[in-house]
């Protein structure tokens, strides 16, 4: 039996890698903003922290456990966050969102373009999301935890 | 004689006699034959029941217990075989101890917020299991909750089975009920109830058992478990959603009060006084899902005809077969190894998650469930987030065992 293409293109070689070795893996005690996010469809759970200076993302952690697509996605969500503006993460947020919903195939994404064969899968699109969503609650300092349900 | 009374006398389980039944199994899914492993979700329908459910809405649908006109008596008719049909399933010693409601999970609500609002009191105990799903956690929560009653739990051990030394220290002078299931969803666990109703019913403490998982496999005799109340529903023993029964001892039902108001549980009402129906017609308030128990009658007639003897004996091969195979995969860890179990194979996958092995296996055509079950206890007490849930019923058969194992090894292809 083969791998499937429309498997493999879910599974991409980036997004095994960052699933199996998460950058930014790691608390941040003196974060600015921090929030959790949980999918109680898959039980997914991530911690996200933020250091937000003067409106600039200076850095990102996260903590937590959940599938290779909601891994990978929080994985290098705190890679790219970093040095961006809070605005900036927002429109990222938004161009993510599209892609993996198959609204847009949209070429400012670079490296994240990789999630455009979740589009395929819309159960999955939660999984992807779970860090995005749980990176604008911390952005607007909410206290409960973000639910993808 | 129809082909599945044939079948039954013959005394062999035909395993592709019984999955002709069921026109679901016949299709392609991502372009590979369906194989489906995930009946504990819910069950797929053999045609006798369509077949029965289409011909009710074709010909004798109308309201029931109330009009005086054919279409109205057949209806009536039918519904109330239905409900001996049940009792004689159950082995009930009578029909006015079954009550239709949605399923399970109404069963259990519904004596937690009659006989438990009545009976449990501020100090009181309810005890459940670790294994339960959370259909039989959160009614009694609530209920604690509101009578600032305590919710105690058995343990279970590391192969799944429940500690019976812990069930007897536990069961104390202020436990008022006992709920637990029969077999366990996220586990396959089959639970000593005889056992646990004669510990209990030593001290006077009436038992529920959630039998949504036993009824599609082994054969329910209410009275020779001696519980006091046992709920199921229809869709997980290949019957129609939205419909289910509870069973409760007569002389319980007889003092409990109202569930829900409204039409069918009343015999008179005025605006002063409502005098309510007599049993099982007291718990029943508004229009039911009428077609939902023709459809369950329709399914006992078919479980009947095939005999659940002879499913469970198949099953149990079945169950080992698939045990045996998935253990020589390297890196797959069995949840729950019970020695007495039903139909589950729940797994994890060293290094992947239990939501991207569902995602790989459907890719292959193979529905199984992955997550928590509605079980999140069960996980935490096993330290995973999530298991791989295949489970098995009487149309399943080798191949589908073969085909999981071969989308397992996929799936480590793809993760390697």
């Amino acid at each position: 039996m083969s791998v499937d293409p429309a498997l493999r293109e879910l599974y991409q070689e980036v997004i095994l890698d960052h699933s199996k070795n998460p950058r930014n893996f790691h608390e941040i005690t003196e974060a600015t903003h921090s929030a959790k996010g949980e999918n109680p469809l898959c039980g997914d759970r991530l911690s996200l922290y933020l250091v937000v200076d003067e409106g600039v993302i200076r850095d990102v952690g996260f903590r937590g456990a959940g599938c290779a697509i909601s891994t990978a996605s929080a994985s290098m969500m705190s890679e790219i966050l970093k040095e961006k503006t809070e605005e900036e993460a927002q429109t990222i947020f938004s161009a993510f969102h599209d892609l993996v919903t198959g609204k847009t195939e949209d070429e400012t994404l670079g490296k994240l373009a990789v999630f455009a064969g979740v589009r395929d899968y819309p159960v999955r699109v939660k999984c992807a999301t779970l860090a995005w969503h749980t990176m604008r609650a911390a952005l607007s300092r909410k206290e409960e935890a973000v639910s993808t349900e | 004689m129809s082909e599945v009374a044939m079948r039954s006398v013959r005394g062999a389980f035909d395993v592709e006699r019984v999955r002709a039944d069921f026109p679901a199994l016949r299709q392609s899914v991502k372009g590979k034959p369906l194989v489906y492993l995930d009946s504990a979700a819910s069950a797929q329908k053999p045609r006798q029941v369509i077949d029965a459910v289409s011909a009710f809405y074709s010909h004798d649908y109308s309201n029931i217990h109330r009009g005086v006109h054919e279409l109205s008596e057949r209806a009536t008719r039918a519904f109330e075989n239905a409900r001996l049909k049940v009792q004689r399933f159950v082995r009930a010693a009578s029909e006015r101890e079954i009550i239709f409601v949605r399923g399970t999970t109404e069963g259990i609500n519904l004596v937690a917020q009659t006989w438990g609002r009545v009976n449990v009191a501020e100090g009181d105990e309810v005890l459940i299991t670790h294994m339960e799903h959370h259909s039989n956690i959160v009614p009694w929560q609530m209920l604690c909750g509101e009578k600032k009653a305590h919710l105690k739990v058995v343990p279970i051990d590391d192969r799944g089975d429940l500690d019976m030394d812990a069930l007897r220290r536990l069961l104390g002078p202020r436990t008022k009920i006992l709920a637990m299931a029969h077999v366990s969803n996220a586990l396959g666990t089959i639970n000593p109830v005889r056992e646990v109703v004669e510990l209990a019913h030593e001290r006077g403490i009436p038992v529920l058992i959630d039998g949504a998982q036993a009824a599609p496999h082994l054969r329910v005799d209410v009275q020779s478990l001696g519980c006091d109340f046992y709920t199921l529903s229809a869709h997980k023993m290949f019957g129609p959603s939205g419909v289910g029964v509870l069973y409760g001892r007569e002389a319980l039902l007889e003092k409990m009060p109202p569930y829900q108001g409204g039409g069918d549980m009343i015999s008179s009402v005025s605006f002063e006084k409502t005098t309510y129906n007599r049993l099982p017609f007291r718990f029943e308030a508004g229009t039911p899902n009428i077609a939902g128990v023709v459809g369950l009658a329709a399914t006992i007639d078919y479980l009947d005809t095939i005999g659940l003897e002879a499913v469970g004996a198949y099953e149990e091969e079945l169950l080992d077969y698939g045990t045996a195979a998935l253990k020589e995969l390297p890196g797959l860890r069995l949840i729950g190894e019970a020695r007495h179990k039903a139909s589950v194979l729940s797994f994890v996958v060293e290094g992947v998650h239990a939501h991207d092995v569902g995602t790989i296996l459907d890719q292959e055509g193979i529905a199984v469930r992955t997550g928590h079950h509605c079980a999140q206890p069960v996980m935490d007490r096993f330290g995973v987030p999530a298991t791989a849930r295949a489970s098995l019923a009487l149309y399943n058969n080798r191949d589908d065992i073969d085909r999981l194992v071969a989308g397992l090894r996929l799936v480590r292809e793809v993760f390697a």
